[in-house]
């Protein structure tokens, strides 16, 4: 059996840790409804907004696992920032995991802004070959400058 | 009424108990729905050759429509006055297209951490086999019947 070589150069180790430019995500009404649905959602508080105000919401929630729609202009800094544009050998990727800790609300109207950064990169021998574990951590902000949520995600390209 | 509207209060739950379950069944229609409602445009999940040609032996359930049915569960558990504070998971086994994907939870743990009534839950996805695809764990905030 051969011994892999790792596919970890130092340029993606000194990204481990450093944050991205901050990321604007819009959460309106449409897109609550959009991923209630698709989550199979029935509960009218994600549907309507009188529905939602009357059960003493400010809008309509946030599902859980939403946390809006980054704003991307053609031209501009993609939803890829510059800490994960790295030169990974394998073109295929699969979501690993996902963990999401709310410290606030979040309802449609909020306006966040998430830093992305890298925390941790392994690698591990799978069931389609080597794969490269990319471990990621998002901090959500709102308008007062309160965190509202952590995301962490496990990336896996392999 | 239905469960979503039922409020679940801190001091009717024991460690041990199962919650009520949640059950989808994963339709090309329904993982379009997911693409657009999330942001999630990966081609694995909607187009039959783009998924074999990277080796899957069909479409897949997106991951985080895993993620985001276990939020749904413990949202409709916990009621109108309860909360949903972290749901963590990890996605071990694929779940095809077409197949039900069925969210469950067991309760783990009680504790009050400054005023908050938290419950820990272990919960998880299984397919219609019985497999656990998506292990995990989750803590919601409950009302007390006291406040």
């Amino acid at each position: 059996m051969t011994q892999q070589t790792s596919v970890i150069t130092d340029d993606m180790r000194a990204r481990i840790g450093v944050e991205s430019e901050p990321v604007a995500y819009e959460i309106d009404n449409t897109g609550c409804r959009q991923f209630a649905r698709a989550v199979g959602y029935t509960d009218p508080v994600y549907f309507d907004e009188t529905a939602a105000k009357a059960a003493g919401h400010r809008g309509i929630p946030a599902p859980v696992g939403f946390l809006g729609h980054p704003v991307v202009v053609p031209g501009q800094p993609s939803r890829t920032p510059e800490p994960f544009r790295m030169d990974i050998p394998y073109k295929r990727v699969l979501n690993g995991g996902t963990d999401i800790e709310y410290l606030a609300d979040v309802c449609a109207g909020d306006k966040l802004t998430a830093t992305t950064k890298l925390a941790d990169l392994s690698e591990r021998e799978g069931r389609m070959g080597p794969m490269l574990i990319v471990n990621t951590e998002t901090t959500f902000k709102n308008d007062n400058g309160e965190t509202v949520a952590i995301q962490r995600g496990t990336a896996i390209r392999y | 009424m239905t469960e979503s509207q039922a409020q679940t209060y801190f001091e009717d739950v024991t460690t041990g108990q199962e919650i009520p379950k949640v059950a989808l069944t994963a339709t090309s229609q329904q993982l379009v729905y997911w693409a657009a409602g999330s942001g999630d445009y990966y081609q694995i999940h909607y187009d039959k050759d783009f998924a074999q040609n990277t080796g899957l032996p069909e479409r897949i359930t997106h991951g985080a429509l895993k993620h985001a049915l276990l939020g749904r569960m413990l949202d409709e558990w916990t009621g109108p006055a309860g909360r949903v504070v972290r749901v963590k998971c990890d996605y071990r086994g694929m779940d095809m297209i077409d197949k039900d994907v069925t969210s469950r939870g067991v309760i783990t743990g009680k504790r009050t951490e400054n005023g908050r009534n938290l419950v820990d839950l272990e919960v998880w996805t299984e397919d219609p086999e019985g497999q656990k695809t998506t292990p995990g764990t989750a803590t919601v905030e409950l009302p007390s019947k006291g406040t």
